[in-house]
């Protein structure tokens, strides 16, 4: 730890000396010339016990991981299988063998009633080495066409903040509103809520974490404004508190 | 817009073996690190040319004509001649060279040829006033790139200096020769472009195209017979240290003038 | 020797030394570095070096087409500097001229160093530099903009990059040239670099230096672009300070 020459949460730029000496690990977004770690790009140092990351604020391009869950938007139908947009760099391919476990025969079946271009999906990324496009399932529970909802997009950086530590943000926004976010890592997000009104609060919400993902005492911060909108507007417009 | 060239074939193991080449100071072709592939320069070819000149450097050959004509000159200079300096890479010196308008790598390389004869000032344009305002001489260096072995700058600044050194000024109606060695185009300063890559950490002269393939970039610089810099270029996505550029100054200074003298014995001056 | 009378008449250098616009020979001209100006690009930057303006914008990684131009291992750099018709004494014409693409390929080999292309295979990151006016000095300018812009997008760098042209005028070696001193001064140098490193990443010439005048520029450059450099940094930190509640 000593030779972690910035401290916790600080801000760094590309290029920035976050630490030197070999019993440090370089993380996310920082790398490594000879015994030093600088960081690669704008963001806040994040120490977990001998690595140094840094947590990027900045970026609009979400880079598809193994395991991660995201939201498509079907751009193109092919013979077997859909074209969706990730926001990534790449088309993801989602192939006819991973939409049901019953088979779907395309001489048979017409795949536009399966899925058409402009349908939203959730799905998981199963296989991706960029060298290739991105693979996606959309068999497991949960995952599939989504039905309606609100449609909210913010930066992919900024989910992991959206999402907080072991989920803290995500489940206080849940709990205080009642309304069901799925939270796609490639930054959509989709908001159903009981009340009508409240998915525009939500927005807010999301919105003023994607602007403050650099602050500290964030979480409480938007319990705080979401309590006293839902009083003011008891499910109605929203009003964006002023500043101070 | 300038878009990242993609790599050139060139195995992973042929880069290897030319790095580990260099690192231990040798290279592909036999050369020391610091050493020029033989120069060999031809004036005179293009007899319809008012000056032309053919440089073999190693492989790389380049033929340049200088044509010169009347025209109008630049409104801020109306009592001199014009330089132009433009480069075709032909698809015959290359199979990657495609027929069509000069691509950034032509324009980089006549723009650079040009600022070296232009900055040291080495045509007399002023000379080359016939009537100030309206009619002068315009000199057109065209750089014919014939075969593409690699560090074609060097090749085509020479070439044009030959060139240049072999043109004669035409004789028009109401214009008099006001110099010593008239007709011959007035030049009074000879400045070369000596160009070096970085591979690895070690700086090499004179890269061939593989070695061009291989280095992470190039500065070239352009000499006067004074020993000044008057061009630089620096090309290649790589970088170079403050000392490596100090290094390859003053040895552009020292191959310049033996280059100088290659070409002033090839033109039959001096 | 036209030119020679010239510079008589334009003195560039007045007797206590000091410059056409007042400046001491190693001052920078006011400096003005603005980061995230543009809604729709990724990254974007305005920088001002006294009265030459430049904006830039970054987009990507992005899906490259056509996709013949993409490479497999890396994103490739798409960049082009352009001028503004009305950013010059007289109109420029908006089509592409030689210098400019020139320019956009050194400035290109100029920010490559910079970025880590490999992350992001198949990909391109397209840099977009504007010069709006146009008072010397504008590609250095429009790489110190354009590193704002690419660091803005949150695209990972080694470093940023900074860039300032040094010179001769009246036989004193002087930092920034403005356009009258790149006219009528006696050499032109503009000069990139990564300062964490000390890599240089553009280097051209054009004009006369001598040995030692050559080593005095270089010297003179670096020093500036790392002053640039620090007021790079504090840009780019007072666009997160400044939401701070």
């Amino acid at each position: 730890m000593a030779s972690i020459v910035v401290s916790q949460r600080q801000l760094v730029l590309p290029g920035e000396l976050l630490a030197e000496g070999p019993k440090v690990r370089a993380g996310e977004n920082t790398y490594r010339v000879g015994d030093k770690i600088y960081s690669s790009r704008i963001g806040l140092v994040n120490v977990v016990k001998n690595t140094v990351s840094v947590i990027a604020l900045r970026g609009s391009c979400y880079l598809p991981n193994v395991g991660d869950t995201v939201i498509g938007m079907v751009v193109d139908v092919g013979l077997n299988g859909w074209l969706v947009d990730i926001k990534a760099p790449y088309n993801a391919f989602l192939p006819l063998s991973e939409v049901s476990d019953k088979p779907i025969n395309p001489k048979r079946d017409a795949l536009p009633k399966v899925l058409d271009v402009g349908d939203l999906v959730l799905a998981k990324v199963i296989a991706f080495d960029r060298t290739r496009s991105p693979l996606l399932t959309i068999k497991d529970k949960g995952l599939g066409k989504l039905q309606g909802g609100h449609l909210v997009e913010i930066s992919p950086t900024k989910v992991p903040r959206l999402i907080g530590k072991k989920g803290s943000m995500i489940n206080m926004i849940k709990r205080e509103t009642g309304c069901r976010i799925t939270v796609g890592q490639n930054g959509l997000i989709l908001v159903s809520c009981k009340r009508r009104g409240l998915e525009s609060l939500v927005e807010v919400a999301i919105k003023k974490i994607e602007e403050e993902a650099h602050t500290t005492g964030l979480t409480d911060r938007i319990m705080e404004f979401l309590r006293r909108n839902q009083r003011r507007a008891g499910g109605g417009d929203v009003v964006e508190p002023s500043r101070g | 817009m300038s878009i990242t060239p993609s790599t050139p074939a060139v195995s992973k193991i042929r880069r290897k073996q030319i790095l580990s080449m260099v690192g231990e100071g040798k290279r592909v072709d036999g050369r020391s690190l610091l050493e020029y592939r033989n120069l060999e320069i031809e004036v005179g070819s293009i007899e319809k040319a008012e000056g032309s000149a053919f440089v073999k450097l190693g492989k790389t050959k380049v033929l340049v004509g200088v044509k010169i004509e009347e025209g109008t000159p630049y409104e801020d200079t109306p009592n001199e001649g014009v330089l132009m300096v433009n480069a075709e890479l032909v698809p015959l010196a290359s199979p990657v060279f495609e027929p069509g308008p000069p691509d950034e790598n032509a324009i980089e390389l006549a723009r650079v040829v040009d600022r070296g004869i232009r900055e040291s000032k080495a045509i007399d344009l002023g000379k080359l006033c016939i009537e100030p305002g309206k009619r002068v001489f315009i000199v057109f260096v065209d750089i014919y790139v014939l075969d593409h072995d690699g560090n074609l700058i060097d090749a085509s600044g020479i070439a044009s200096l030959a060139a240049l050194a072999n043109a004669k000024v035409p004789q028009v109606p109401d214009f008099e020769y006001t110099w010593e060695d008239a007709p011959k185009l007035p030049l009074r300063e000879y400045p070369i472009p000596t160009t070096f890559a970085k591979l690895g950490d070690a700086i090499i002269a004179d890269p061939c195209l593989e070695e061009e393939q291989v280095m992470s970039a190039r500065l070239t610089v352009t000499t006067t017979s004074k020993g000044d810099v008057c061009a630089m270029q620096k090309g290649g996505v790589g970088t170079f240290s403050v000392e490596d550029v100090l290094s390859i100054v003053s040895l552009a200074r020292e191959r310049g003038e033996e280059t100088r003298e290659k070409v002033l014995e090839a033109v039959g001056v001096g | 020797m036209s030119r020679a009378e010239d510079k008589k008449v334009i003195r560039l250098i007045s007797e206590d030394g000091l410059r056409v616009d007042g400046r001491r020979p190693d001052e920078l001209r006011p400096i003005k570095l603005e980061v995230g100006v543009l809604e729709k690009a990724d990254g974007s930057a305005y920088v001002e070096y006294g009265r030459t303006k430049i904006m830039a914008a970054v987009f990507g990684p992005r899906e490259i087409h056509p996709r013949h131009l993409a490479i497999s291992e890396k994103a490739v750099i798409r960049c082009r500097y352009h001028m503004a018709p009305f950013s010059t004494e007289q109109r420029k014409s908006p089509a592409p001229s030689r210098r400019e693409i020139e320019l956009s390929k050194v400035i290109r080999e100029a920010l490559e160093p910079a970025v880590f292309t490999e992350y992001y295979p198949r990909t391109s990151i397209d840099i977009f530099i504007e010069v709006l006016q146009s008072d010397g000095g504008t590609r250095c300018a429009g790489i110190t903009a354009a590193s704002l812009a690419l660091a803005d997008a949150g695209i990972p760098m080694k470093d940023l990059v900074a860039s300032v042209a040094v010179g001769k005028v009246d036989g004193v070696v002087v930092a920034d040239l403005c356009d009258v001193e790149d006219k009528y001064g006696e050499a032109d140098m503009p000069v990139a670099l990564m300062p964490k490193f000390g890599e240089i990443t553009l280097l051209q010439m054009d004009g006369n230096l001598s040995q030692s005048e050559f080593e005095q520029a270089l010297q003179l450059a670096v020093e500036s672009c790392q002053t640039i450099y620090g007021k790079q940094r504090e840009a780019l930190l007072n666009r997160f300070v400044q939401v701070e509640v």
